[in-house]
């Protein structure tokens, strides 16, 4: 790899600039993550005090407390602590839970389909949803139909993830009766019935993420219609549903999905209240719960989940970007 | 006090109709903070009601919760914590933010080397997990919860900050202050800071609001304020058991939520830049 020719004008040429620079950033963000791990081990594992003395009340004598320190190993140094805990999560055995007294994978395992689920059905819904708002504003801009678009993006953004809940409830649960407000899944359910309780927490998710994503949706699209070819295309007299689909489209496109990947993220927060209110088996209430019963390798392992799925989507979003920007290829 | 409400009213005036109900909406939110527990028509904590969750009357103007209280009087109580913690983080995150922020532009070299990835790994945790994590190890005092959302929300303040006085200092006003043997608290505070002072309070309404969604959905989550006191999120969770009925006390306090802070983001939009100066 370290000895690619020189980028030469061909296609295959152009796409070998891209690869070092694509590897530069999945480093970066390995790096990230690193550090995201040490900080999160020491706001978890290192700041707090004293694990055994806390598990054995204040009546414990100190031989007590000192055997319990060894045998969790708490004696040993903060390195090396932290070095044992991510070598675990890097294995995949990031220990024992306390509260569930079973391996912290195993209660993962459990939780894990059911938010990716989750996140994926939000995800086909919202995304097609964002995209049509974004473009029919960033189309009619100044227009009546775009200020009344972005009055209501502007405002849901800031309405809390619980109030959307809540209405969504008393409308389809209690005065339609049409949805559950508990959602059940379990792996006996039929395909119908899972739809069915996942409706109204998918329903809330996009409702939070939407307005985001169509907020920038916007911008990317809006910011295509002010480039010179634009005017050059309807100076020709291209007819203007031609010049979105054919001419800013294309262009857009790259920008778009990079705001709709980084507009992803808010599900990562969003979940965790709406798994929460709707008691909803996943990753994100299994990490409150852990936050409520003080478990912390449960709680340092979804915590290092999400941290890692926030980059992820990160990445992604600075590779398309690389991608769709030819000028970045040849740096 | 007169040429101060003046000047109130014409800023109001120069703001687009939304801007306006934000300002509304702020302002409405501001005073029942401030003078709220003095309106509240009963005590907070008190028993008022042989119902639960009544519907409105002229008694009892929101109903009662789950425990035959009075609604509105908590709301008016419970306001105060929301505004005035949301508030104080906010300006928490930001004068940590903006001091880091001017300390690494104008010194330049590792201290902002050093400073920019630190803010860059803690901006690279989700602000809800962070807060999580932050709850978990430390509890949530009043204290504590003043200081989790600032630390929470300073690196995003400290990125923008850094950006702004990034454009400030190699200016030739500054490059003239560095000469003439200016300090670096006078270049910060009098040079730099000044110059920046619109784009940053746009960012501490941002912050605002940021902060009293995360406030609340750790309330509701029963991991911010905790009892005897009540913030506007812990009154909807206290009142979930209400959900299946409809019942006033769970929604009054999640649509007083949503106001002020869709209130804060009307007007913070409203007085951005037009698109395009940006």
């Amino acid at each position: 790899m370290a000895s690619a020719p020189i980028p030469a004008p061909s296609p295959r040429g152009a796409l070998a600039g891209v690869i070092p620079l694509i590897l530069k950033r999945i480093g970066a963000a390995l790096i990230t993550l690193l550090l995201v791990s040490a900080v999160v081990f020491t706001i978890s594992g290192l700041l707090p005090g004293d694990a055994a003395q806390e598990t054995l009340g204040q009546s414990a004598t100190a031989e007590q407390v000192a055997a319990l320190r060894h045998e969790m190993g708490l004696d040993r140094p903060a390195l090396t602590r932290y070095v044992a805990w991510l070598g675990g999560i890097a294995h995949g055995d990031p220990g024992q839970s306390l509260v569930a007294n079973m391996p912290v994978r195993d209660v993962i395992a459990g939780r894990l389909p059911n938010s990716l689920m989750l996140a994926g059905m939000t995800a086909l819904l919202s995304v097609p949803l964002a995209l049509l708002i974004g473009i029919a504003s960033a189309v009619n801009r100044g227009k009546l139909l775009d200020r009344a678009l972005n009055l209501l993006t502007l405002s849901l953004v800031a309405v809390p993830e619980f109030l959307v809940a809540t209405i969504g409830v008393l409308v389809f649960s209690v005065k339609l009766l049409w949805l559950p407000s508990i959602a059940l899944v379990s792996s006996e359910a039929t395909w119908g019935e899972t739809l069915r309780s996942c409706a109204l927490p998918v329903l809330t998710l996009t409702v939070v993420v939407v307005a985001q994503m169509a907020r920038m949706t916007r911008a990317a699209v809006a910011d295509q219609l002010d480039r010179p070819y634009v005017e050059m295309a309807r100076l020709k007299g291209v007819p203007f549903r031609r010049i979105v689909l054919f001419h800013v489209m294309p262009n857009a496109i790259g920008p778009t999905i990079n705001a709709i990947a980084l507009s992803l993220s808010y599900l990562l927060g969003g979940a965790i209240i709406v798994e929460t209110i709707f008691n909803f088996p996943g990753l994100a209430s299994l990490m409150v719960n852990a936050v409520t019963s003080r478990d912390m390798p449960l709680l340092q392992a979804c915590a290092m989940i999400f941290c890692a799925a926030y980059l992820l989507l990160m990445l992604v979003a600075d590779v398309i970007a690389i991608l769709a920007n030819p000028r970045l290829r040849s740096q | 006090m007169n040429a101060r409400l003046k000047t109130l009213a014409g800023f109001a005036r120069a703001l687009p109709l939304s801007g306006r109900i934000g300002l509304a909406l702020v302002l409405f939110w501001l005073a029942v903070a401030l003078a709220g527990p003095a309106l509240a028509p009963y005590s907070v904590g008190a028993f008022v009601d042989y119902d639960v969750f009544s519907p409105a009357s002229a008694r009892f103007w929101l109903g009662s919760d789950y425990l035959g209280r009075d609604v509105f009087s908590r709301l008016l109580w419970g306001a105060r914590y929301t505004v005035f913690l949301g508030l104080g983080a906010a300006l928490l995150a930001s004068l940590m933010g903006t001091a880091l922020a001017l300390t690494a532009a104008i010194r330049g070299g590792w201290v902002d080397e050093g400073l920019s990835r630190a803010m860059d790994t803690l901006i690279s945790i989700p602000s809800k997990i962070l807060a999580l994590v932050l709850v978990a190890a430390f509890g949530s005092s009043l204290t504590l919860l003043l200081a989790i959302p600032a630390i929470t929300y300073m690196p995003g303040n400290f990125r923008i900050a850094r950006a702004l006085a990034m454009n400030l200092v190699g200016l030739d006003f500054v490059t003239v202050a560095r000469a003439r043997g200016e300090g670096a608290p006078w270049i910060a505070l009098r040079e730099i800071l000044p110059n920046m002072i619109h784009p940053w309070l746009a960012d501490l309404g941002l912050r605002f609001v940021f902060i009293v969604l995360l406030l609340s959905g750790l309330s509701f989550l029963g991991l911010g304020v905790q009892p005897p006191h009540a913030d506007l999120g812990s009154l909807v969770r206290e009142n979930v058991s209400g959900l299946t009925d409809g019942a006033l006390a769970i929604i009054a306090p999640a649509l007083a939520i949503a106001s002020l802070t869709v209130g804060a983001n009307l007007l913070i939009d409203a007085l951005k830049p037009a698109e395009g100066q940006s």
